[in-house]
């Protein structure tokens, strides 16, 4: 095997995949099951109890309904963004994906803040209607799990769809209708097919996210809801069984890497090539009065999936029955002389230094593992697909314990240092950039590039001025989510990092262990700041643009 | 193929390890490993650091049960020297695991007898709590009730549906909880804490996962529906401290059962094969004197251990229980699990 160029570039994401995930997983894996001696009985004991098999089922079946109501929820946002122009479609794209990145426990006081029994919507609704007691009830059931899910996942759907969705000839649809076919009859029958590979893309992620999720079902859903992820958590973190924490950890991938390849399966038998035209063409102001009607409808349905989020920003502004920004000087003072104060600004830095070498690097290994997986024909592309994802398929504290356990001591010493953390982040954003690209990859028609090629065009040109302003849009949504990942990521706690690299959910969940209103109004403060900054950070990335399509 | 990756693994972990390996000097360096909610003044750590001529960093690695994991999974080579945040309900397992060195400050004698952890001087106390039920004051005044006096009355119809608990599984405050029901009710009496937390279940009992889940979504204080929460008895002297209002009067109070309460102790020690041993015992000292002592309860508001250390001005709002419940750390340890895995069946399956 000779050293071409392309065989070193596929060596960098290997690379960085063995040393920051197999690595610390092995290392992690080997050390809990030691005293088992690497037998089956954690195994056999987990298997065995009908608790744990309980526990899979509901995991498995929560994802999968959690993804289609994601997907139902993110479809029609993503038709929205992809085909309508409207007034204020920048701005409300640019917030309308902020949850995303919010801490679970800030949302769940944004809903006890609206839909809470004393909350606006019931105390309204009490007044108007001279109710005794509240007629909406939320308590922490199984609805709003999937709720929630749905609520944190839609903007994978909506990102990656409309970015896909938003240069695909429409001529394709246009010919159906005039060929007799309904609206509903085209898009079923044209534009969704074309549009398979997004969704199941977008859907791969929204379940790998449900499956391990964590923080939700802690805070929304209760200990009755336990997932995997919770029942790891339990297991090694309160009741020091490391081993059968770890055998569950292993259960948990094996199932997650079924899933995954199912998913990269369909995902490679759904591409067809597809005909690539300016946004422009595409997306266009609303013609019929029924076309306003919807997009109206739309847009302010993507507002009231935030209020939760707006209540909070009204609330961190409110102090003793007025409104001052009290909660948002409080931060700036360190009233108490602690050690561990950080002032905002370096807090808000530190996220966004974190976010940006995360966004970097998982552009790196994002691309060149997609550019790899979109090859044609080769035997082993969706077991590869697979394996790329799997970081979002692995509990967060097992990896946490693997990076202590990896990275603590020679040749590799990586305590309390900033790369551990980008490392960390790069890890969960990455698989989100193979996602967004490879749908767009697997779409270019090949004849525009072998036209670059017997026009003369070598094959880096080729790339630069044919290839790539076509998937300029893909790679910008991967590295908009790629910052948002780390923008959102509280893993920081299952690291072991320096109190003066705190990031902005750090920051909330500090304030938020102690009692007192200045404690909640600061945090909300500093989540409504998380969200101006997660918001003018999509905005600007959206903003850049490489010879975009629209060039044609 | 697989040559070159390992080629490139090699490459990759030496710029690493140039990038991040610094020479530690021995005792110039402290690195004290704890919890998130650890927190203390930075002239105090600026002033060891001084007399020491040494560098302090803290490293926070997450919640107490997570900083032991991490230590009893580094046993014998550990990140940090020092190790803060072992309490005795955690105590048993590091004793069991050895993770730490003996070792006794001269200024012990300035801690009560019954703060006292571990006769084998691994762990020193450093402060202490109590975990308990806060109640809202406003809501139960408005209900016409007043606080319960047993543990019992919480299982009648007029507390249905009125009580937040933690997860003994995942949150600290929740399995200091359930260890004073067991004190409360013991474990094999006719009526015992698993009967109570059937009956409590049947009563409308809310389990939350963690404290701030339940005291920011679910305590009617913060707009939930459940005026009772297990909480620290210090939260009500913090409601005051942090109110956007000057107020005269706690708007939460504590309930004041005897047994009811569980004596938290929290402590310090030094990790076996710490790399600045001398400086790390030298923390623990002066993590015992008075300077250090006074400073850290208004940022962590939990008492001093230190008898003569003198509490914030604001603590008076805070009432201390009588007679909190009290069962050796060596018990909890060992049968913490059982205790959890007997509750989960009880109140969750």
């Amino acid at each position: 095997m000779t050293l071409t160029p392309r065989r070193i570039l596929i060596l960098l994401p290997l690379a960085y995949l063995a040393l920051f995930f197999v690595y610390p997983l092995l290392a992690i894996l080997g050390r809990s099951l030691d005293g088992s001696a690497f037998g089956l009985d954690p195994f056999v004991r987990l298997l065995g109890d009908s608790y744990y098999l309980g526990r899979i089922w509901f995991t498995t079946w929560q994802a999968a309904v959690s993804t289609l109501l994601t997907l139902a929820v993110g479809l029609p946002v993503a038709y929205l963004f992809a085909r309508r122009e409207f007034p204020g479609k920048t701005a409300l794209k640019a917030v309308s994906t902020v949850p995303f990145v919010m801490p679970t426990i800030v949302v769940a006081t944004g809903f006890v803040a609206l839909l809470g029994s004393r909350g606006l919507l019931n105390t309204f609704l009490m007044d108007i209607f001279g109710l005794e007691s509240p007629p909406i009830r939320v308590a922490n059931t199984l609805a709003l799990i999937l709720a929630a899910h749905a609520f944190y996942n839609y903007a994978i759907v909506v990102r990656i769809v409309s970015a896909f969705w938003a240069n695909v000839d429409p001529s394709a649809e246009e010919s159906a209708a005039m060929l007799g076919a309904g609206r509903i009859r085209a898009f079923l029958h044209v534009t969704l097919p074309i549009l398979m590979p997004a969704i199941v893309s977008s859907a791969l992620l929204a379940f790998a996210f449900s499956f391990t999720s964590f923080g939700v079902i802690l805070v929304l859903g209760g200990p009755e809801f336990a997932t995997l992820e919770v029942s790891i958590y339990e297991l090694a973190a309160r009741l020091f069984r490391l081993e059968l924490a770890a055998a569950l950890a292993i259960v948990q991938m094996a199932f997650t890497y079924v899933f995954l390849l199912v998913y990269a399966w369909l995902q490679r038998r759904a591409s067809v090539p597809v005909g690539i035209v300016p946004r422009e063409a595409v997306a266009r102001p609303a013609r019929r009065a029924g076309e306003t009607v919807l997009v109206f409808a739309l847009a302010l349905g993507v507002l009231v999936l935030l209020s939760p989020l707006l209540s909070l920003v009204e609330r961190a502004a409110s102090v003793g029955g007025g409104y001052s920004l009290d909660h948002f000087r409080g931060l700036f003072s360190n009233e108490r002389g602690s050690y561990f104060y950080l002032s905002p600004v370096m807090i808000v830095w530190n996220s966004l230094r974190f976010a940006g070498a995360a966004m970097v690097v998982s552009l790196a290994v994002g691309a060149v593992s997609a550019y790899f997986l979109s090859r044609p024909r080769r035997r082993g592309t969706s077991a590869a697909d697979a394996l790329f994802m799997m970081p979002l398929g692995v509990s967060a504290l097992i990896m946490g314990f693997g990076f202590l356990v990896a990275f603590n001591r020679g040749p590799i010493d990586l305590r309390g240092s900033w790369v551990i953390l980008v490392a960390a982040h790069s890890l969960l954003a990455y698989p989100f950039v193979i996602r967004t690209l490879l749908p767009v990859l697997r779409g270019l028609p090949p004849a525009l590039r072998e036209a670059a090629a017997i026009l003369g065009a070598s094959p880096v040109r080729a790339f630069l001025h044919v290839d790539l302003p076509i998937i300029s849009r893909a790679l910008l949504v991967g590295a908009a989510f790629a910052f948002a990942v780390s923008m959102g990521e509280f893993g920081a706690s299952l690291l072991l990092v320096r109190p003066e690299f705190a990031t902005m959910p750090v920051a909330i969940f500090r304030l938020l262990s102690q009692p007192g209103e200045a404690n909640l109004g600061q945090a909300l403060a500093m989540s409504s700041l998380l969200m101006a900054v997660v918001a003018l950070g999509f905005a600007a990335i959206e903003r850049f643009r490489y010879r975009d399509v629209g060039g044609f | 193929m697989t040559y070159r990756i390992a080629v490139a693994a090699l490459v990759l972990s030496t710029l690493a390890l140039l990038a991040a390996c610094g020479s530690q000097d021995e005792d110039r360096e402290l690195v004290i490993m704890t919890h998130d909610s650890f927190d203390v003044g930075e002239d105090v750590i600026a002033e060891f650091e001084q007399a020491n001529d040494a560098t302090v960093v803290i490293l926070k690695a997450g919640d107490a049960g997570l900083v032991l994991n991490r230590a009893i999974l580094e046993k014998g080579n550990p990140s940090a020297d020092l190790l803060f945040g072992i309490d005795n309900t955690y105590l048993g397992r590091a004793l069991d695991e050895e993770i730490f060195d003996p070792y006794r400050p001269d200024n012990l004698d300035s801690v009560p007898d019954h703060l006292i952890l571990d006769d084998t001087n691994h762990v020193t106390p450093i402060d202490y709590g109590y975990v308990l039920l806060n109640y809202d004051k406003a809501f139960l005044q408005e209900a016409g009730m007043s606080p319960p006096s047993t543990l019992e009355e919480l299982t009648r119809p007029e507390w249905k549906g009125r009580l937040v608990v933690q997860n003994p599984a995942s949150s600290s405050p929740g399995l200091a909880f359930l260890i004073a029901t067991i004190a409360y009710f013991g474990e094999d009496d006719d009526y015992d804490y698993l009967d109570f937390w059937a009956d409590l279940r049947a009563n409308g009992l809310l389990v939350r996962d963690g404290w701030s889940d339940a005291y920011w979504t679910d305590f009617s204080m913060y707009g939930g529906d459940y005026p009772l929460v297990v909480s620290y008895a210090t939260s009500p002297a913090a409601e005051v401290f942090f109110s956007e209002t000057e107020l005269g009067e706690a708007p939460t109070g504590n309930v004041l059962i005897d047994n009811a309460a569980f004596l938290q102790i929290e402590g310090i020690g030094v990790l076996k094969g710490a790399n600045s041993r001398n400086l790390a015992r030298r923390f623990i000292d002066f993590a015992l004197d008075t300077r250090f002592q006074e400073d850290f309860p208004d940022k962590m508001f939990v008492y001093p251990a230190n008898s003569d250390a003198k509490t914030p001005e604001f603590f008076r709002f805070a009432e201390v229980p009588a007679q909190p419940a009290r069962i050796g750390p060596a018990e909890i340890g060992e049968k913490r699990e059982k205790w959890i895995d007997a509750w989960t069946d009880v109140v969750l399956r």
